[in-house]
């Protein structure tokens, strides 16, 4: 018999750093914040730019956060997720211009109650077009990301031509209703009404989302499956049926996203969620593909950065969001906080 | 001789070869055959097309690599000859300095992205592509003072290319078999003849080892890094390749139209265009590409008449005229596009070829 080799445990001590690293992508929007003080150094524009951008922020994540869900759940990727931002935006605005005698009168409750009505309908809308997107279009390529990308884009295509079909090719202006117009201001910053109102719509549904994905047992089978699907398909769980809840919940908040973006423009067109894809692709990937909270960071990132630069130098504001993605792809190439895939 | 020539992958199906030469020979003889303005103008089209989608198609049907950036090199080529003509003014200098400066260019920025985004996942490449291209659009037309901005830049091309300019007089009266031989017809031939090289060249490619590493790496990326392959120089460099490829084409283009713009060269609809060519045709054969533009654009020319006639006839009916009218020709593509993914994934080269 041999000894058994020599072994002495050693109690490793985990760095601060080590410890700290992970919640790193945190720090970056209040550091955003602070760069964007010193770079813009009047402080009423400041506050002024910090809620336009976090209002804008808020939005994108609306649109973002089930593209990010659906590829972590099922690995498929939906390049026609803007057309539930463009589908949103035309039923919600036309609900609110047909209920125009309730949105032009000077009453809060009257106002809120089409904004309502809005919402809803376009959410159903959204929602009812990701079931029928799941059956028709992205079923029969589950596992082929080349089809997916295909597919979703002749999917997008075609929704943006219907759009074309039932509303016309113009684009259409409206102004928003009376609760929600003007600005309030503090000392010398004045702010829309409207954005402090998405920020708050923004920051609700996160909290919502966290609370369902953290605290429930649905959110506990969906984080799951992010993780590893196959695990949790293998412990009897449909993950599909799972999957396809997950695909409508964000059709409609992509939905709700574009009623909001509408109503933030003040004008909707065909080609908005064609626009919208690009910033909820820089979003979701400087986040990490299927992680909700890298999402939101990069939302906010992406909207505050926005409008510093805007207001700094106007020109740069174009390449401003690739600059960005670049930068963070080089200090984390899976995105902020990448999902630990076990595949 | 021919083997050699198309670099030993030869057609390998008789109504291919049939169809191939019967659209070679009509693009060989299009201002003989059909000497109208739009004809020959729709025959150059095809011609830059087939390099642009070929190039294309190294990438996706070879590579496995989905890449939406494809028009932002195209475009690049196009300014590229637009800009050193209207700087250098008009010569065959300029063209030569601007598409070497256009392809150059494009493989540089394909190199850029390629590092940052190839080794890791391929949709995030095909995400980052798609952010980056549209970006580049919108610099494109923001920067109107050295791009015209959304008017583009019209300019002028070697005198020789003119349609002012007439030769042939002495020996054949300036006209051949009732075409008249003038700079447009030299610019055809200088298109269709690049074009050929072009489309002879990336054939080269494809069926070199370098080809045979990209298919097995598109097969199954793992094990080619397994095999001893650095898969992500592999990628990086057909990426490169193909979008200097792009550029080279997108310069033939401006060469072809005297004009840039964004709309022409730069547009998220050329994009779809190319992928919808690319899939019709066939991924991953280079015959794919010819067979997918050709019919592409035929039917983009045809079709809309078609439409338009349809449209004039339920005009009666509620919807229907709308969905028919010829500006949702676009409408019909969609449809078609989602069609042809499921129910013909190999195209038409791989039908003809018998395979699925």
């Amino acid at each position: 018999m041999t000894a058994a080799p020599e072994h002495a445990p050693t109690l490793a001590q985990i760095s601060l750093r080590d410890r700290l690293s992970p919640y790193a992508p945190l720090l970056l929007v209040p550091l955003l914040t602070v760069a964007g003080f010193v770079a813009v150094q009047n402080p009423a524009s400041w506050l002024t730019l910090t809620v336009s951008g976090l209002a804008m922020g808020m939005m994108i994540f609306l649109m973002a956060s089930g593209l990010t869900l659906v590829f972590g759940l099922m690995d498929v990727i939906n390049f026609g997720h803007g057309a539930f931002v463009s589908v949103g935006a035309f039923v919600g605005i036309s609900v609110l211009l047909t209920l125009g005698h309730l949105t032009n009168a000077p009453s809060l409750g009257l106002n809120l109650l089409a904004i309502l009505a809005a919402v809803l309908a376009a959410m159903a809308a959204t929602a009812s077009m990701g079931w029928a997107f799941e059956r028709v279009i992205v079923r029969p390529v589950y596992g082929n990301h080349l089809s997916q990308i295909l597919v979703t884009m002749g999917g997008l295509i075609i929704t943006e031509q219907l759009i074309i079909v039932l509303w016309g090719p113009e684009e259409i202006y409206f102004t928003r209703p009376e609760a929600l117009k003007g600005a309030l201001t503090f000392g010398d910053a004045a702010i829309e009404k409207y954005r402090l109102v998405a920020v708050v719509v923004g920051l609700s549904v996160f909290a919502a989302m966290r609370f369902v994905l953290r605290r429930t047992k649905i959110g506990l089978i969906v984080r799951a499956g992010v993780q590893n699907g196959e695990m949790v398909a293998a412990l009897g769980y449909r993950l599909r049926l799972v999957f396809i809840g997950v695909f409508i919940a964000g059709s409609a908040l992509a939905g709700l996203g574009g009623v909001m973006w509408g109503l933030y423009q003040e004008v909707i067109t065909a080609h908005m969620g064609n626009q919208a894809m690009i910033l909820i692709f820089i979003v979701v990937i400087i986040g990490g593909l299927g992680s909700v909270e890298g999402c939101f960071i990069g939302a906010l990132l992406i909207g505050l950065l926005q409008n510093y630069v805007a207001f700094v130098e106007p020109k740069l504001a174009l390449i401003s969001n690739i600059a960005l993605m670049v930068a963070i792809l080089m200090w984390r190439p899976m995105g902020m906080i990448p999902v630990v895939k076990a595949k | 001789m021919i083997g050699s020539l198309l670099s030993g992958d030869l057609p390998r199906s008789k109504i291919l070869v049939l169809l191939l030469a019967m659209i070679l020979f009509c693009l060989a003889f299009a201002p003989f055959l059909f000497p109208g303005v739009r004809t020959v103008d729709t025959a150059a089209r095809i011609c830059i097309f087939v390099v642009l989608v070929a190039s294309y198609d190294l990438l996706l049907g070879y590579g496995g690599i989905v890449s939406f950036a494809h028009t932002m090199f195209f475009g690049i080529g196009a300014y590229g000859v637009a800009l050193t003509s209207t700087h250098m003014g008009r010569g065959f200098d300029a063209l030569l300095v601007g598409a070497g400066i256009g392809a150059s260019t494009a493989a540089a920025l394909a190199l850029l992205i390629g590092l940052f985004s190839l080794r890791v996942r391929a949709i995030f490449f095909a995400m980052i592509t798609l952010a980056v291209a549209s970006a580049v659009a919108v610099l494109f037309s923001q920067f109107s003072s050295l791009t015209g901005g959304e008017d583009g830049l019209t300019f002028k091309t070697p005198r020789a290319l003119g349609p002012a300019f007439k030769f042939g007089q002495d020996s054949f009266d300036g006209e051949l078999f009732g075409v008249k031989l003038n700079g447009k017809l030299l610019t055809y031939y200088l298109i269709f003849g690049s074009s050929a090289a072009l489309f002879l060249g990336l054939l080269r490619v494809v069926n070199s080892p370098f080809g045979r590493v990209l298919q097995a790496i598109r097969e199954n990326d793992f094990r080619a890094e397994a095999i001893g392959y650095r898969v992500v120089y592999y990628r990086v460099a057909a990426t490169c390749m193909s979008a200097a490829v792009a550029a080279l084409a997108g310069s033939l283009y401006a060469i072809w139209l005297r004009y840039v713009g964004p709309d022409t060269t730069l547009s998220m609809e050329i994009m779809i265009n190319i992928l919808l060519m690319v899939v019709i045709g066939g991924m991953g054969t280079m015959y794919g590409a010819v067979i997918g533009v050709t019919l592409f654009i035929l039917a983009q020319n045809y079709l809309q008449t078609l439409m338009g006639v349809l449209a004039g006839m339920t005009e009666d009916l509620p919807l229907l005229p709308d969905l028919l009218s010829p500006d949702r020709w676009l409408l019909w593509l969609g449809v078609l596009f989602i069609l042809s993914v499921y129910f013909f994934p190999s195209g038409v080269v791989g039908r003809l070829r018998g395979q699925r």
